[in-house]
């Protein structure tokens, strides 16, 4: 479904992401892990059109998506829930969902979207007039994937969803990461908490200094000398 | 006491102009980080325009009334196309050049307008023709012309018919979202590019009928009006809490009233030394306190940030 080829991010002289290639099937949910740096958000944000590649192809049921404006990878059918959440803090929470929708013109069926995204998350339904900025951190989290399912996009990118959460928040978070990818969402998940993102994926992709260095099923990852060594603190 | 309360009115009336204008900076502010200071200069070639129009229908043989509202949908029309040329021309190439460049060019553009202007309809001082009857009230000891209510009326419905927009509309939601964080609104799909030109073209749009209120107000038209203009209607946006609607129209609206008071009284404070021409002292001064005190303005951007 999702196929990027020789993909390559730089900032300047500095080369974040040199000329990687992997492919995210239809319905699964692929985890992208590494290090700090290593490259994940920006091969993220690439593939969103958020940041320019500068070179490399992406293509996503088919068409090539590398080149198009930014505004329109919604269209296309892929959501970002980027890092850091970036949820619009002096709009309410229900505005907030409601420009998750902004491309949609089906009024009646953003209106059941959005009691999905409450059957989610009960927390957001009890905020839903609060402004966004005054939630807390799990509470922006879940409000940032709250909006990006209210798009129906095809495919999700969640790009480190755990980060800066207490424990009890992540664990709530990623029931229903699993929840919606049982569903038959297809996710591409960018983690630095290489466990729990390999348990929650069917195949994961390690990435190094901008390179992929591993790739397989989750499972055999987890059970990966290397791998248990560098990322999972064993 | 008269003199008070006389002020205060025609404070309110100067005032709305100046929070129409204010609204133009402090909407392209909020959504861009750019300060247009050209905005002045659409709100000159907006009068400029409508003088123009309606003297050429009139001469036509055209109703005053007809011609009128010929001249206003005119003026409007071509200050709504020179605020998205302006946009388009000299600030999207900008766009992500370090901030004081746009700003430089700013000021280019505005020296740009006001010689494009000086050219078209000369250095001389024109009378604008006279669209509302004269009439003139009084209310317990004050005294008011029609012309001045229509002005106040006609701005408290803009901003009115502004608030809804930006507050009840998908165009204005996506406004909102894209001053409080571009790259994220252009993920939900919308296009910056067109939310900054809309920026531009609807303040352009209340810059042109700010344009023709000071015209029909004063009754005459220059091609340098803008540039003072511009500064106190910026000083108005500052006042209020630049990027922020409320703030500009609040801010617009206590500037008048500042500068009339300052006006009335100015003489009597320092014993006859300063008149009432040294009214525009008080704008300045008022820049100059807010930006060293309260640079956020009464309404400073409460982030509203806490993780």
């Amino acid at each position: 479904m999702l196929e990027v080829t020789g993909l390559h991010v730089a900032y300047g002289g500095i080369q974040a992401v040199r000329s990687i290639t992997f492919h995210v099937r239809e319905g699964e949910t692929v985890a992208l892990i590494g290090a700090n740096g290593a490259g994940k958000t920006s091969t993220l944000k690439a593939i969103a059109r958020v940041l320019d590649a500068v070179g490399g192809d992406v293509h996503f049921c088919g068409d090539k998506i590398s080149r198009i404006a930014p505004h329109q990878v919604i269209r296309k059918g892929i959501a970002l829930v980027p890092e850091g959440r970036g949820v619009f803090p002096r709009l309410s929470v229900r505005e907030n969902l409601q420009m998750g929708a902004f491309v949609r013109h089906d009024a009646v069926d953003v209106e059941k979207d959005l009691k999905m995204v409450f059957e989610y998350f009960p927390r957001l339904r009890e905020r839903e007039s609060q402004l966004a900025g005054t939630l807390s951190g799990g509470e922006q989290q879940m409000l940032a994937i709250g909006r990006a399912l209210m798009g129906r996009p095809k495919m999700l990118l969640l790009d480190e969803p755990s980060m800066g959460l207490a424990p009890i928040m992540v664990q709530k978070i990623f029931e229903v990461i699993r929840a919606v990818a049982a569903t038959g969402m297809t996710t591409l998940l960018v983690e630095q908490n290489a466990r729990l993102a390999l348990q929650s994926s069917q195949r994961g992709y390690v990435l190094e200094s901008g390179a992929i260095a591993l790739n397989g099923d989750s499972a055999e990852l987890l059970d990966d000398p290397k791998v248990r060594a560098a990322y999972l603190g064993e | 006491m008269d003199i008070f309360f006389q002020q205060i009115i025609n404070g309110l009336v100067q005032g709305s102009i100046y929070a129409l204008v204010a609204l133009g900076y402090t909407m392209v502010y909020g959504i861009m980080g750019l300060i247009n200071f050209a905005h002045g200069e659409v709100v000159m070639i907006g009068t400029l325009v409508a003088i123009t129009v309606v003297g050429t229908l009139v001469d036509a043989g055209m109703p005053v009334a007809l011609a009128g509202l010929g001249g206003v949908s005119a003026s409007v029309l071509v200050c709504m196309a020179l605020g998205w040329s302006l946009e388009r021309v000299a600030y999207r190439p900008l766009r992500h050049a370090p901030r004081l460049t746009p700003l430089i060019t700013a000021i280019g553009m505005s020296i740009v307008l006001q010689n494009l202007a000086m050219m078209i309809w000369g250095r001389n001082y024109l009378t604008f023709p006279s669209l509302l009857p004269r009439l003139h009230f009084e209310l317990g000891g004050t005294h008011f012309t029609f012309i001045q209510v229509v002005i106040v009326v006609v701005s408290a419905a803009t901003m009115g018919g502004l608030l809804l927009l930006v507050y009840r509309t998908r165009l204005g939601m996506a406004m909102r979202a894209t001053a409080q964080n571009p790259a994220v609104a252009s993920l939900m799909g919308v296009n910056i590019n067109r939310v900054i030109a809309a920026a531009f073209v609807i303040g352009s749009a209340l810059a042109a009928l700010a344009g023709i209120m000071v015209g029909t107000y004063y009754e005459i038209a220059h091609y340098q009006m803008g540039f003072m203009l511009g500064l106190k209607a910026f000083t108005a946006a500052v006042l209020g809490g630049i990027g922020n609607m409320a703030g500009a129209m609040l801010g617009g609206v206590l500037l008048g009233i500042i500068e009339a008071l300052g006006a009335g009284y100015i003489g009597d404070l320092t014993g006859g030394f300063l008149g009432s021409h040294y009214q525009d002292i008080f704008a300045f001064v008022v820049l100059i306190v807010v930006l060293m005190f309260k640079p956020s303005g009464l309404f400073g951007e409460k982030t509203g940030d806490r993780a």
